[in-house]
């Protein structure tokens, strides 16, 4: 087992004893086991026969020209996507088709989107107390001062009352953040979270992800900010057309690519 | 104008009838046109072709038709309605189907994004409907909800036919007993349900004003 912080730590260790020993049972083993996943958009062959794991503390940043499918394996995670063959399983469970199952699922693996997603008519308070509330069933005075905890920890505490539309694109992508982590989730899913910044907006989330990454959250990051990669990654996972051309550290990856892929993509992006 | 001060208590009934008819329907409506909206964008296909049967159906049948089908087919199955409950069923059947179709509108309008937070979130399919879709849905079709609910006032004088002593009805029998003063009773209906529709106007505008959703 990886290093990870206390409170999670104590999560799966009260995961792992209420359930069987059996293989595959939750808190032992890696908590992403994807085996022989492939998906296709009409003609578009966009995952092909990809197989990874994901340990648990692990941050693994996915990267790759646009196209490549990395947007898309990150949502097969949480089954935002679903995938046409293969298996995905998440802290030893297969991953469930649909219904409560499925929900449940989703309840523990957090997912931060390119546009934020922050519930339009509720305010920054009333977004990240919405999950507890409603499917951990804690109290509202129980939620709302977690959340608050949180906004305090992503440095928005201020911001608490207002909508998400009267707040700065990094505002709102950490009030996401903090939502996610109301959640308590064994897992983050981070799809491209600093994508749609306003340059000067993207540390301030950078920052909160590294921070994350530091106390043990185990995520998958997807991503153009190489530098957040050497920072925080355990792993780089390059994909291209749809395959998983190259894993290594990130110091391997940035200094010696392995694959003409990987050399001829990062000769574009970090000479520009 | 004598004759609207002295039968004033008439027609006042006659409007208190029609503000009971339509607002028991509305609801009615606004129930069951939410219910029908949810099952026509369920993941569930019977469900969602139940739902396209019922709005075709009752949203291309004439009113009249589905007053009389309530009046007189309804209670010859044993299942004794009543006048008033039967244009309320009908008033409230009828306008479910246009309901539903407004707030699918206001559905599609709802960014896929937002449904994908909160399926993110654990909520299940009813769950992620009724805190953010549908709640978003609700907000950006209160125009035309307005709209829905002002016909519904104006369609609720059909239940005149059928023995409800609505407004309209009132107005009829006091024509009939006072024929020459034919213009001023036509003025003194038509002022009484142009206050009602401006009143219901006021409040949807109330509600646009204090529910809108910030993008």
């Amino acid at each position: 087992m990886t290093v990870r912080g206390d409170r999670y730590g104590a999560a799966m260790t009260d995961a792992a004893a209420s359930t069987g020993t059996t293989r595959g049972a939750p808190g032992t083993g890696p908590l992403v086991v994807m085996s022989g996943v492939n998906k296709h958009f009409g003609p578009l062959h966009v995952l092909q026969d990809v197989s990874t794991t994901v340990d648990r503390g692990e941050v693994i940043v996915l990267i790759g020209p646009s196209g490549s499918g990395k947007s898309t394996l990150c949502r097969t995670i949480n089954r935002l996507e679903p995938i046409d063959s293969g298996t995905i399983t998440i802290d030893g469970q297969p991953q469930p088709q649909e219904g409560k199952a499925l929900a449940n699922l989703r309840a523990d693996v957090g997912m931060v989107f390119q546009s934020f997603n922050l519930f339009a008519h509720k305010t920054i308070l009333q977004n990240v107390t919405l999950g507890p509330i409603k499917v951990r069933g804690k109290s509202k005075g129980e939620a709302e001062q977690r959340a608050m905890q949180l906004l305090e920890r992503v440095g928005i505490a201020n911001q608490a009352g207002k909508l998400p539309a009267q707040l700065s694109g990094g505002q709102q992508q950490r009030a996401a953040i903090a939502r996610s982590l109301a959640m308590d989730p064994k897992l983050m899913l981070f799809d491209e979270p600093t994508s749609a910044l306003d340059p000067e907006m993207i540390n301030e989330v950078l920052d909160v992800m590294t921070s994350l990454a530091r106390d043990g959250m185990t995520m998958v990051v997807v991503t153009h900010e190489m530098g957040f990669a050497r920072r925080a990654a355990d792993r780089v996972v390059f994909m291209s057309d749809g395959k998983l051309v190259e894993q290594a550290t990130p110091e391997e990856f940035f200094t010696a690519p392995k694959s003409d892929r990987a050399k001829d993509f990062l000769s574009k992006i970090l000479t520009h | 104008m004598d004759v609207l001060i002295d039968n004033l208590p008439a027609l006042l009934r006659g409007f208190r009838e029609t503000v009971e008819l339509s607002a028991i329907a509305a609801l009615v409506a606004l129930v069951l046109g939410t219910l029908l909206a949810a099952i026509r964008v369920s993941p569930v296909p019977t469900l969602r072709w139940a739902g396209t049967f019922y709005v075709n159906t009752i949203r291309n049948t004439p009113l009249t038709l589905v007053y009389a089908f309530m009046a007189f087919a309804v209670p010859r199955l044993d299942f004794q309605v009543g006048p008033f409950r039967a244009a309320v069923l009908a008033l409230g059947l009828y306008t479910a189907a246009f309901i539903c179709e407004a707030i699918r509108s206001g559905v599609n309008a709802v960014p896929v994004g937002q449904a994908e937070a909160a399926r993110a979130l654990g909520l299940t399919f009813t769950g992620t409907l009724r805190h953010v879709v549908l709640a978003q849905a609700f907000r950006s079709v209160i125009p035309p909800l307005g709209s829905i609910f002002i016909a519904l006032v104006k369609n609720s004088a059909i239940a005149e036919f059928f023995a409800v002593p609505e407004a309209t009805k009132v107005f009829d029998d006091l024509v009939r007993d006072n024929p020459d003063a034919l213009y001023w009773l036509f003025a003194g209906v038509a002022l009484g349900y142009v206050i009602l529709v401006l009143l219901i106007s006021a409040v949807f505008r109330f509600l646009e004003t204090r529910l809108v959703v910030l993008r």
